[in-house]
This record gives C-alpha cells, sequence and structure tokens, in this order.
C-alpha cells in the first residue's frame, strides 16, 4: 500500500484550515472521497443521467444496467447470497428505521428486543420506539468497562420472547470490534434473528454476510468513500419476501388500480421513489477501490495508526482513552482530565485537526460511561503516522492551553 | 464617574481582543476569561437555568436588582465556552432591560469570534444571546405591571 499514491488521490486532503495542513481525523463522521469516486458522479450527470427502469428508451436501459450491475457488484462485496437481497437506503440510520418498520407487525406486546450500550442512536431509537409503540420490552446488554460486552450475560438475556438482537459490529466510540460471529451464534442457537450495523466496520474489516450468518447487514457509503445519500440494508429473502412495505409509489409499485395495489418483487418492494442512481454507482466505485486498495492492507495500515496514536496521546499526562477492548477498530475516544472535549476540540481545530467531541450520537453510552462526552480521532487509510505525531504535539499544546 | 453603555463596553472588549494578532494569544486570554468568571450560585446550575446548547452545557442566571438593572451570573463545563459568557456578561450585567433590548448583540463577531455563533459548533452561544434578551424582555414586562 502506497500511501502518498493514496494521498494523492484525495483531492481534500490538500486543503489547509485555519492556515495548517488539514489533518482528517474524523473519518468516523465521514471519509473525504477519492477522484474516482467524484468522476463516477460528474460521469454519470455529464453522460449517463436517466431515469432507471421500465424505460424504453437507451439512455434508460443504460442507466438501469449501471444500477443493477452496481448492485451485483454490491451482494459480491459483502457475499450475500442473492442481488434481491441487497436493498438501496438513504444510509445506516434509512436502513434501520426501514427494518423497524416493516417488523412492526411482528413484534407484539410481551416481545423483546435486544440491543448493547454501545449502540449509535440510530439503532436504539428506532427499536425504542417499536417498542413503546408495541408493548414489547427494550433490553439492553450491558458492557464492560473496557468497552467489551460480556457473551455470557449477552446469552442469558436471549429468551423465547426475543425477537431480535440489535447490535453494532463497530462501536462508533469505543472503537470495540464486537466479536460479532459468535454473537450470531450465540442468538441462532437461542433462535434468535440478527440485525447488524456495520456502519463504522465496512470500510476496516471484511464483511462477509454469509460467514456471519446474520439476517441483516446495514452500513452507509459515506463512511466508506462513498458519497452521502447512499447505504445499503442486506436482508435475507425469507424474512423480506415476508414483510409489508415501508415506503409506497414508484418502482415498488406493481399494478394499482382505486381500490387495490399490488407490490413488486425483491428488492424493489423497498426502494419507493426515483432511487439514488449516481450515489449507487459511486458507492460501487467506492467499493471497487476498497478492494483494489486490499482490505486487508487498509485493516493492517489503521491497525498501526490506532495503536500508534494510542501510545502517543497516554504520554500526555491526564489523557484517558475510552475503550480499551482487546479488539478494536476505526476510533480511538480519550478524555483529558481537568478539560471539557468541546474545549479540546476547538484548539486542535484551531491548529488544522479536526476530530468530534461530544457524545457522537451515542448518549446512553456517554451516560453509563459518566463522561460529559470524549473526543474522538477516528482513521481512515489515507491517514499517516506523520499526522498523528503533529496531532500528539498539538494535543499537548491545547492541553497546556487548558490547564 | 459616569458608568460606560452597552455600546461602549463592547467597544472596549473588541479593543481588549485587538491586540491579539494570534489565534492562540486571542484563545488564550479567553481561556484565562473563562477561569477567571466567579462562580455561580450552585442553586442556580439546575436544569431551570440550563441553556441547550448540545455540547458544552451552560447556566445563566439573571437578577433585576432595586437599581432597575439586571445582574447576570453564568457558569459552562468547557472554559472556552464561559469566557464568551464571561464577555456577554461584562457586557449586559447592570443594565436595564431597555438598554440590553435595544444593544446590538453581533460584537463578537468584530473579535473574531464568529465561529462560535455558528449552530454546528453547538455551544448554545446563540441560545445564550437569546436568553439574555429574553430576561430583559420579561423583567421589563414585570416592571410595567
Amino acid at each position: 500500500m502506497d500511501i502518498n499514491k493514496i494521498r494523492a488521490g484525495f483531492p481534500i486532503l490538500q486543503r489547509k484550515v485555519n492556515g495548517k495542513p488539514l489533518i482528517y481525523f474524523d473519518n468516523g463522521a465521514t471519509t473525504q472521497k477519492p477522484k474516482q469516486v467524484i468522476d463516477r458522479i460528474s460521469k454519470y450527470y455529464l453522460e449517463e443521467n436517466s431515469n432507471v427502469h421500465r424505460g424504453v428508451h437507451t439512455l434508460s436501459q443504460e442507466a438501469t444496467d449501471l444500477f443493477e450491475s452496481a448492485r451485483e457488484y454490491i451482494r459480491q462485496f459483502i457475499n450475500a447470497e442473492e442481488t434481491k437481497e441487497i436493498i438501496f437506503t438513504r444510509g445506516t440510520t434509512e436502513s434501520i428505521n426501514l427494518l423497524a418498520t416493516a417488523l412492526k407487525p411482528w413484534i407484539v406486546r410481551g416481545d423483546e428486543i435486544l440491543v448493547t450500550t454501545m449502540e449509535h442512536h440510530s439503532n436504539f431509537v428506532p427499536w425504542q420506539q417499536l417498542c413503546e409503540e408495541r408493548g414489547a420490552k427494550l433490553k439492553i446488554i450491558p458492557i464492560e468497562r473496557n468497552g467489551e460486552l460480556d457473551l455470557e450475560f449477552l446469552a442469558k438475556m436471549m429468551n423465547p420472547y426475543t425477537k431480535l438482537l440489535a447490535i453494532t459490529h463497530i462501536s462508533n466510540v469505543l472503537g470495540t470490534i464486537n466479536p460479532i460471529k459468535e454473537i450470531i451464534k450465540i442468538a441462532k442457537d437461542k433462535g434468535v434473528p440478527v440485525l447488524v450495523d456495520g456502519a463504522q466496520a465496512i470500510a476496516h474489516t471484511k464483511v462477509d454476510v454469509q460467514d456471519l450468518g446474520c439476517d441483516f447487514y446495514t452500513f452507509s457509503g459515506h463512511k466508506a468513500y462513498a458519497p452521502m445519500g447512499i447505504g445499503v440494508l442486506y436482508a435475507k429473502f425469507n424474512w423480506m419476501r415476508r414483510l409489508p412495505p415501508y415506503q409506497y409509489g414508484g418502482e415498488m409499485i406493481e399494478e394499482v388500480t382505486f381500490e387495490k395495489s399490488t407490490f413488486n418483487e425483491l428488492p424493489y418492494k423497498y426502494e419507493a421513489g426515483t432511487p439514488n442512481v449516481s450515489g449507487v454507482l459511486a458507492l460501487e466505485t467506492a467499493l471497487r477501490y476498497i478492494d483494489e486498495t486490499g482490505i486487508n492492507a487498509i485493516a493492517k495500515h489503521e491497525q498501526k495508526l490506532l495503536k500508534y496514536a494510542e501510545e502517543k496521546i497516554l504520554e500526555i499526562s491526564g489523557v484517558r482513552v475510552i475503550g480499551t477492548a482487546k479488539e478494536k477498530a476505526g476510533a480511538l475516544s480519550f478524555v483529558v482530565d481537568g478539560t471539557h472535549p468541546y474545549d479540546v476540540g476547538m484548539l486542535l481545530d484551531k491548529m488544522g485537526i479536526a476530530v468530534r467531541t461530544g457524545h457522537h450520537c451515542a448518549q446512553p453510552l456517554i451516560d453509563f460511561l459518566g463522561l460529559p462526552g470524549t473526543v474522538r480521532a477516528s482513521f481512515a487509510m489515507y491517514n499517516t503516522i506523520e499526522e498523528i505525531d503533529i496531532f500528539a504535539e498539538s494535543l499537548k499544546k491545547t492541553v497546556s492551553m487548558l490547564r | 464617574m459616569k458608568s460606560m453603555t452597552i455600546q461602549e463596553k463592547q467597544q472596549s472588549i473588541i479593543e481588549e481582543f485587538s491586540i491579539f494578532d494570534d489565534w492562540m494569544d486571542k484563545y488564550s486570554y479567553l481561556i484565562e476569561l473563562g477561569k477567571e468568571l466567579p462562580a455561580i450560585e450552585e442553586k442556580y446550575k439546575d436544569s431551570q437555568h440550563l441553556i441547550s446548547g448540545c455540547q458544552s452545557r451552560v447556566w445563566l442566571h439573571a437578577e433585576l436588582k432595586k437599581d432597575g438593572k439586571i445582574y447576570f451570573s453564568a457558569d459552562s463545563d468547557a472554559v472556552i465556552t464561559k469566557g464568551i459568557v464571561s464577555l456577554l456578561i461584562k457586557a449586559f450585567s447592570g443594565h436595564s432591560p431597555d438598554e440590553i433590548l435595544n444593544a446590538d448583540m453581533d460584537f463578537l463577531e468584530e473579535i473574531g469570534l464568529k465561529e462560535h455563533l455558528s449552530p454546528t459548533r453547538s455551544n448554545g452561544l446563540v441560545s445564550m444571546i437569546k436568553q439574555i434578551q429574553l430576561y430583559a424582555k420579561v423583567f421589563k414586562l414585570k416592571e410595567n405591571r
């Protein structure tokens, strides 16, 4: 992996912020986009734009072919069994809302849905609302102080009333990589279906949904070098074929009369309205880019960054790393005793460093940890050891200003 | 000695800041102001006095004294935010409701702290200014009754 070549492919990395070269460590929120992805969007609008499906003219057929072959590529990328199991959404949040809506009739009073303490609001609130509406119980799987799940406890929380386990693959705050395959196996043995929130995983680790054995897996394109506004819900055919639609109109319709409507087959049943075609094509480009770079090489590089960054910031007195699971990826959260995350983030920004501060849309977790928030540095393939050196120096300066 | 108007106070804050040409000095000063801000009475650090900013919490208390002027006190868990609050207090504390309601609220932009006014910074500064004005309005109504 040639890091200089990679960096040269991301135009925004040449930018300066507050007069300093940009150091972008907010990849957990969204990654920057390589030139190929940006070009793919403009190519679509310069040469290929047309509405997909049902058009008889050439442009429409071409756009449809491109759109459907992108779906097929994405199927391969996550190794789903069938192309119709790939549903395009706006992103992880919409995927989970879609699923929570579609599952509504299936959840009845007394049922239970399991989530963990480390969930993002997007994999928490839809289930909380669903449970409230249906008289079901939302049960929260606790975590250990280091940010790991206790699998024995997790197993004990499942019972015949458990209708779903909704769990993140990698924590956006703590960086914990959950032993997701093992967890899915525990759930399967108890007959509990599993939704995996892969938003923080897809750009950092190999995802093979058949190998994992989950019922549902979701991710957003924009956290994996693709544009915003496109995401994927992988859902097993046998599930979605039985569940009701989520939104109505457009491509999801089969036949409509004044009295009645019937709905299109999968995946179209869940893709109401004109889809984000350029987003889908650019998502394919982004995933191909990951594949060409090599997910294992990327993971290895990012692991090196994460370990190095952790070592460097721990040299600064008062720094505490939040989330010390054995297996971590992507995110490094920390607090500095005697400082507020907001102040640290503001001053780092002045030095050209983009980090995220606050609760990271995981308030229940932050409350559980008893913190006002954390500072989070999160890495991508284009980040470097040199950037971490500058970051650590800047953090040192920041801390001395604040104390 | 005649006391300063809000406008004069704002002008003097702007002048104070104009000597810093480097962001670090400016922020160091802001942090210093934040640390020096007199503590708010603990009982006012409750949800009633909390201004909903997303990331750092700010508590603002106001009191109309017999001289017909409003006195503010405040606190925040973030020190930069506290520094900014202290500038607001410096400018607006000790003035009548009418003076506050007629005052220009944009003086922070002139000292290059505009970024804190952006809602994405989520420090609740905009809500803080609104809250100061709201206190002034409420006290004015009470006075006129």
